[in-house]
């Protein structure tokens, strides 16, 4: 069976929503799997929110532009309600509940939840929120294997921050021990 | 192997150059292509191959700048997006007339005017009607992948050099911004001075030869039967490139009755809506032009004896759909989908739009 997740990582900018985006795009690489990563680089960049469109299969991808996903990473609620709808049926919808007050109403799709905020702020490493909710993610959908996201971190990471490969791999077990099914 | 990495277009454009053995980049930041020259200053190549890396005050300067390193023989190359690629126009009906080698990348934004900063192909008609006055053609070359954005700065300096004519890689936002695998191919050492004389010292000033007068490089000719003469050489020059240079790529056209025709990101779009088509039992190919100039004619006529009805889909409104109608002559009906501005239409949008037009 060919693999090929279509996802959506959104929430505000400095969240780390594009660089968890290319972790996992340089993982899939390592696992020798084609990849796209199409990141929102328009004005609402620069108001605030950012997304970026990640795919990875097994075969040669076609459209980078999707009209809907496999799954929907949201960090906020504009994210929310822009990409709830967005997602196939069936599909996944991870979300922090940290700043949403409108939570996913549809019954056609597994909703997970992860803290990331506040355990991110537990670990006393906010910066590392994205890679708690990365370790969710990897939970839900097993699609890599851990060892090759680590290979993906080091190879996206400036090598000035290689100290901190260890904090960030505490950081994804974290969130896979934490991700909750709603 | 060689490496694979995950880069933006932009950035692998920037890589490129560098391993292509380009002399010399001259250009000017504008979104969204900064990441070229960004990567190309990061780089630093001219601490490595000696290429120069140089931000120019303005795109017309670049591209003057061009004229003067292609004159002696250089290998060089600008960046821009559409309004810079605009006040460069004039330089390059320059060239083309001089009949200077250069490289052109253009990441094309929504326009008109300063227009806007997501991706477009509104300047399709300026890349392949001309841009600039007079009688002239560029090559251009539409990649569709970060892969291609790479391999296409090498094609583009041999098709430059080849027929001493700019060539314009035309691409957009999308395509420049987006990150996918690349493999990085075997670096090509630059040319030495020395080697630049022997290849194109007959043509370059390259300092006069002793065993001929001093080249002159221009495009001036004000004897009107001189300059008729040129432009005689620049029309067969271009008719050598239509019967050479022509590239493009089908998609599930073996048995199609319908046919998409898109380039760049569009075509990546369109690749989905076929698979969608597919899926729902109606023959639908895409054909993909990778040269937009020479245009694949001979690609779509050979097609339309199985065809019942062909769609050009562009991000514009309607611009290569007149080159589908020139080549497809009016034997099948030719219809055309777009959107505008910076609008990107989805996969399922276009399929909405083929089946509306050919109520299937």
């Amino acid at each position: 069976m060919n693999m090929k997740e279509e996802l959506i990582i959104a929430g505000f900018g400095g969240q780390g929503v594009l660089s968890m985006g290319r972790i996992l795009a340089y993982s899939g690489i390592i696992q020798d799997k084609e990849v796209t990563w199409m990141p929102s680089y328009g004005p609402e960049m620069r108001g605030g929110t950012a997304n970026v469109t990640v795919i990875i299969s097994d075969k040669r991808i076609s459209s980078p532009i999707l009209q809907w996903c496999d799954t929907a990473i949201v960090l906020n609620q504009q994210s929310m309600d822009k990409f709830e709808p967005m997602i196939k049926e069936g599909g996944v919808l991870l979300y922090d509940p940290n700043g949403i007050s409108r939570h996913p109403t549809r019954k056609d799709i597994k909703v997970y939840t992860i803290d990331a905020v506040d355990l991110a702020n537990k670990m006393e490493m906010s910066r590392v929120f994205n890679m708690v909710v990365l370790g969710a993610y990897l939970k839900v959908k097993p699609i890599l294997e851990t060892e090759n996201v680590i290979k993906g971190l080091r190879k996206s990471l400036p090598e000035r921050y290689h100290h901190l490969i260890p904090l960030n791999e505490k950081a994804i077990e974290v969130g896979m021990q934490h991700v909750k099914e709603v | 192997m060689a490496e694979k990495l995950l880069k933006k277009g932009n950035e692998a454009i920037a890589l490129a150059a560098i391993r292509y053995g380009a002399d010399g980049y001259f250009g000017y930041p504008i979104t969204p292509q900064s990441e070229v020259m960004e990567t190309l200053m990061e780089e630093m190549p001219w601490e490595t191959t000696g290429m120069v890396v140089l931000q120019a005050e303005s795109e017309t300067s670049s591209i003057n700048m061009l004229y003067g390193g292609a004159c002696c023989g250089k290998k060089v190359m600008t960046s821009s997006s559409s309004p810079g690629i605009s006040l460069m126009c004039e330089g390059l009906s320059y060239m083309a007339g001089a009949e200077l080698p250069c490289l052109v990348v253009n990441v094309i934004r929504g326009g008109p005017g300063l227009g806007t900063i997501q991706p477009a192909q509104g300047d399709y008609f300026q890349a392949v009607k001309g841009g600039g006055h007079g009688d002239y053609k560029v090559i251009v070359l539409a990649p569709a992948s970060v892969q291609e954005m790479y391999d296409f700065v090498g094609l583009s300096f041999d098709l430059a050099f080849k027929y001493r004519t700019p060539v314009m890689i035309l691409s957009d936002g999308a395509i420049g911004q987006m990150m996918e695998k690349v493999e990085l191919r075997e670096p090509i050492k630059r040319l030495t001075d020395q080697e630049i004389a022997e290849k194109y010292g007959d043509w370059a000033t390259v300092g006069k030869q002793p065993h001929r007068d001093g080249n002159i490089i221009s495009s001036l000719s004000l004897e009107a039967s001189e300059m008729e003469e040129i432009n005689l050489r620049l029309q067969a020059k271009y008719q050598k490139i239509k019967e050479n240079e022509v590239r493009y790529e089908t998609l599930q056209c073996e048995d199609a009755e319908y046919m998409l025709v898109a380039f760049g990101s569009s075509a990546r779009i369109c690749e989905s809506t076929v698979e969608m088509a597919r899926e729902k039992g109606i023959k639908l190919g895409l054909l993909r032009p990778i040269t937009l100039f020479p245009f694949p004619e001979e690609g779509i006529q050979k097609m339309l004896p199985q065809l019942k009805g062909v769609m050009s889909v562009e991000l514009n409104a309607g611009q290569m759909v007149e080159d589908v109608k020139l080549a497809v002559n009016g034997k099948v009906p030719v219809e055309f989908y777009g959107r505008m501005g910076g609008s990107i239409f989805s996969p399922g949008e276009v399929f909405e739009a083929f089946s509306e037009k050919f109520n299937l």
